[in-house]
């Protein structure tokens, strides 16, 4: 699905990159802590947080993100927008709490980056 | 190896400074991308360069980060001016943290950067010394083919 599918299914508001809501994606990885988004997240997903700081889109950055989704009605920072617009990496805003961004993404055919972790890690 | 150096540049790192934590992995990602490094090898360096350096932040008072790409692997040294790890094989583990709620409110300080650095490493040294610092090396090599023969010049 695009971003713009995204944005309808999450009533989401785009606070960054109104012009990349064309790009498409078909997994997700959803934590607030960045380490973990590090050691599980694969290229080309969203990002599913509520964190709202410049590490986030840091994070986005060194792995390929396509798009961050702030969850539970959670703003950034005006720093956090000025990186992801300098980085060019979408920031959309829901008001859904983490799990129902996830499940009503994953109804709608959005997969996971990994099922599960596996045993040597 | 430095007869197959291809590129050698050093970060300077500021502790403390959590709003630019990120700021020389971002510059060090964009320098292997523009060189043609496969970006499974510049997703792997840029982790492990990120862990490195949101920890510089997180506990030193400053350090530096040196990034050197041969035709067999992309190195990554960091060398700071911190407390030093008294127990490498404890912060080794997974969960294991000193982190301040600073640290933790930016989404790390989960005792997981080592672990990650570990995992996205093909080798890992890491030395230190209480009251000093410590020196993280870290190597992801090229098994296939790192760089094409025919690069263009690296400007930066």
């Amino acid at each position: 699905m695009t971003l713009k599918d995204v944005k309808d299914i999450l009533e989401a508001e785009v606070l960054v990159g109104r012009d990349q809501l064309e790009k498409s994606v078909k997994t997700a990885f959803a934590a607030d802590l960045m380490s973990d988004v590090l050691a599980f997240a694969k290229p080309d997903s969203l990002l599913l947080t509520g964190l709202t700081n410049p590490q986030v889109v840091r994070t986005a950055d060194i792995l390929d993100i396509t798009a961050i989704i702030m969850v539970r009605g959670k703003k950034p920072s005006e720093e956090t927008i000025k990186l992801a617009e300098e980085l060019k990496i979408p920031i959309l805003s829901t008001r859904y709490i983490l799990f129902e961004t996830s499940g009503r993404l994953h109804a709608r055919g959005i997969t996971g980056c990994i099922e599960k972790v596996g045993g040597e890690l | 190896m430095p007869e197959s150096l291809k590129f050698e540049k050093s970060f300077d790192v500021e502790g403390g400074s959590f709003q630019n934590a990120g700021n020389v992995s971002g510059q060090i990602k964009s320098i292997l991308k523009d060189m043609g490094v496969s970006t499974d090898i510049v997703r792997r360096v840029a982790i492990v360069c990120y862990e490195s350096e949101i920890n510089i932040v997180s506990y030193a008072k400053k350090g530096r980060i040196t990034l050197a790409v041969t035709d067999e692997a992309v190195k990554i040294e960091t060398k700071d001016e911190g407390p030093g790890i008294p127990d490498i094989e404890l912060a080794m583990k997974e969960g294991y943290s000193t982190a301040t709620a600073a640290v933790r409110e930016m989404g790390f300080g989960a005792g997981m950067g080592l672990a990650n650095m570990k995992k996205y490493s093909d080798h890992l040294i890491i030395t230190s010394e209480v009251g000093v610092g410590t020196c993280v090396q870290m190597t992801v090599m090229n098994f296939q083919k790192l760089l094409h023969p025919d690069l263009p010049p690296v400007t930066l």
